[in-house]
């Protein structure tokens, strides 16, 4: 496993005679880092850790997928804004344009001890420092009657992927008049918009197509992000369409029937054609597996994304719990830049800069409708800390929303080329 | 700026734009692109102003002007009335003003050495929205002159120049970072 393209090339072009050799000797001399998981997080801190080291450190990247499909951006294509195919991304460039070394497959254990990483197909990776960016797992049971193996008939869609394109389909197909409802998740979770974002996406859909089809939200939460802003969008762009149930009426005692299409809300059953569960949420399950989590995330010092438990383990994104910044990929991407910096300041003598961070999420509620929420962060001892924060208002003018919206589109396009480009 | 007194600030002052020739204006320094129109004696007539206000980048690439464009055919017809009444034609001199040059607060951040290495760092917390060629809802900013790029950092910094993620961004770079931003840009365009 310690062949990879740039060691494999540097090597050849020294010496071609005698390939096997000198190859292990070199290997071995070069700090190795292994980042488990290729989204936001983990694909920007490979090519970054590979990039800024310049050949210096030797970079595995373990992800399952060939094809990456954002989870970002999901909720355009389920409104109809965003093609699927152009949710979906490639490891190729890491791999040629960087020499990181792509391994397609599960991680499935972590030994801390004899720092290696085993792998579903066999085999494992030792590492000198490694890198746990897995996202996100549902937390079993919390939504009573409903299970992963349920989950095609009640799509949680929360993963990106094909789960998108059955909740799109399920919508498109309900029948006229029908109930799409969603479960909305507790706190914390990831993309803090991001269920009402969703919202607004199916709003917009069924107006279009199926105008009578009502909306129902189970939530247990209080208040949740943008609420303003968004439930102001839904009264002037789909009146009397969205119902949501709070805590205070019973939206967090909720209980679904995935064969029966049924969802129970403090004992009230209703008939629904679309059920979209957003399970309660905890670090990906390889955090737990490396024995690195408390309760269900994973604590990391805010100055280098580091394990509390294990200093040579980094965790970045939804998995991690680094104080204020919400999970999403724009966070995710944000911290995997510091971390890069300071995995190849331990591992080389590169230069050690003073993390900073920042995080802004878009939100589309209905064409042109864009708003937003941002701040940046910086680290202290008690973790990340907020520095400075904006948010788009109520009433804004509709050039203002639609630039916000443009701006979305941009994003997009700089991020994916920043993780995968 | 426009109107009586105005000089040449990140971009050249728009006394007499309408009719005048592309990038011929006294003592601004235009991109390349602006050179090679003006070489070929170009002339901002009305109709060549609505396709440059429409797409700056598309119509003269390589521009450094930071701006996406106007969408509406109305509002660039309004934006060239108003060039056209406020500056003033073509033909009846300019009153502008002598290029007084980069603000103090600009001059002193373009004296700095910027740490290339630092900028390089920094400029992560760019490429998270700014693509690297191109964008057209956010425009790269990689072929920026480090004057623009101050000027563009400074406005957004005290926020003279009005975006809210810029502003916040902005709002925490002190000089140096600014300095080093700019040189590792410039490093990567030379």
């Amino acid at each position: 496993m310690t062949i990879n393209r740039r060691t494999f090339l540097g090597t050849a072009a020294a010496v071609s005679a005698s390939l096997a050799t000198p190859m292990i000797a070199r290997a071995q001399s070069i700090p190795r880092v292994v980042v488990v998981g290729g989204g936001a997080g983990g694909a920007t801190a490979a090519k970054y850790i590979a990039r800024d080291s310049d050949g210096a450190i030797d970079v595995t990247l373990i992800e399952p997928t060939r094809s990456y499909y954002t989870c970002f951006f999901s909720n355009l294509y389920i409104g109809g804004f965003y093609e699927f195919d152009d949710l979906g991304h490639t490891y190729g460039t890491l791999a040629s344009s960087y020499g990181v070394n792509v391994v397609h497959d599960w991680a499935t254990a972590v030994d801390r001890d004899a720092k290696t990483v085993r792998l579903a197909g066999g085999g494992s990776l030792p590492y000198d420092r490694l890198v746990l960016s897995p996202g996100i797992d549902f937390i079993e049971d919390s939504v009573p009657g409903w299970s992963v193996a349920a989950q095609n008939k009640m799509p949680h869609a929360y993963k990106g992927g094909t789960q998108t394109q059955i909740l799109k389909a399920q919508i498109e197909a309900m029948p006229e008049g029908g109930t799409f409802a969603m479960v909305a998740p507790p706190n914390p979770y990831r993309c803090p918009p991001g269920p009402y974002e969703r919202i607004s996406m199916v709003a917009h859909m069924l107006k279009d197509m199926n105008p009578t089809a009502k909306i129902l939200v189970a939530d247990p939460k209080a208040n949740f992000s943008k609420q303003g802003l968004f439930e102001d969008g839904w009264q002037r762009h789909y009146p009397g369409m969205i119902t949501r149930i709070g805590p205070d009426f019973g939206g967090g005692n909720v209980e679904v029937d995935p064969d029966a299409m049924t969802v129970t809300i403090d004992g009230v059953v209703e008939n629904v054609d679309v059920c979209n569960v957003i399970p309660a949420q905890q670090a990906g399950l390889i955090a737990h597996a490396a024995d690195i989590t408390d309760g269900n995330w994973a604590p990391v010092s805010a100055y280098d994304l580091s394990s509390k438990v294990d200093p040579e383990i980094h965790v970045l994104g939804d998995a991690a719990a680094q104080g204020a910044m919400p999970k999403s990929g724009f966070s995710a991407n944000s911290q995997a830049k510091v971390c890069a910096n300071a995995v190849i300041a331990a591992l080389t003598d590169g230069r050690a800069f003073p993390p900073r961070f920042a995080n802004t999420c878009w939100s589309l509620i209905d064409t042109e409708d864009g708003v937003k929420v941002g701040a940046t962060y910086e680290a202290s001892d008690e973790g990340i800390v907020s520095t400075s924060s904006f948010i788009s208002e109520v009433g804004e003018t509709p050039e203002t929303r639609a630039q916000t919206y443009r701006e979305s589109l941009g994003w997009y396009d700089a991020i994916v080329e920043d993780m995968f480009g | 700026m426009i109107g009586e007194g105005a000089i040449h600030r990140i971009g050249p002052h728009l006394n007499g734009i309408v009719g005048r020739g592309i990038g011929v204006v006294d003592g601004y320094e235009f991109s390349e692109i602006f050179e090679e129109a003006a070489a070929r004696g170009e002339v901002w007539t009305e109709m060549a102003l609505d396709g440059f206000i429409a797409n700056p980048r598309g119509y003269l690439p390589g521009t450094s002007m930071v701006f996406r464009g106007i969408r509406t055919a109305e509002d660039r017809a309004d934006l060239i009335a108003f060039l056209i009444q406020e500056g003033g034609p073509a033909d009846a001199p300019a009153e502008a003003g002598e290029d007084t040059g980069p603000s103090p607060e600009v001059a002193a951040i373009l004296e700095i050495d910027g740490d290339v290495a630092y900028g390089q760092y920094l400029s992560s917390e760019c490429t998270s929205c700014h693509i690297g060629e191109g964008g057209d809802d956010i425009p790269s900013i990689r072929d920026l002159t480090p004057a623009v790029f101050i000027g563009g950092m400074v406005a957004y910094r005290s926020g003279e120049r009005q975006h809210q993620v810029m502003n916040t961004l902005a709002g925490r770079l002190g000089d140096e970072e600014i300095a080093a931003l700019a040189a590792y840009f410039l490093s990567e365009n030379n």
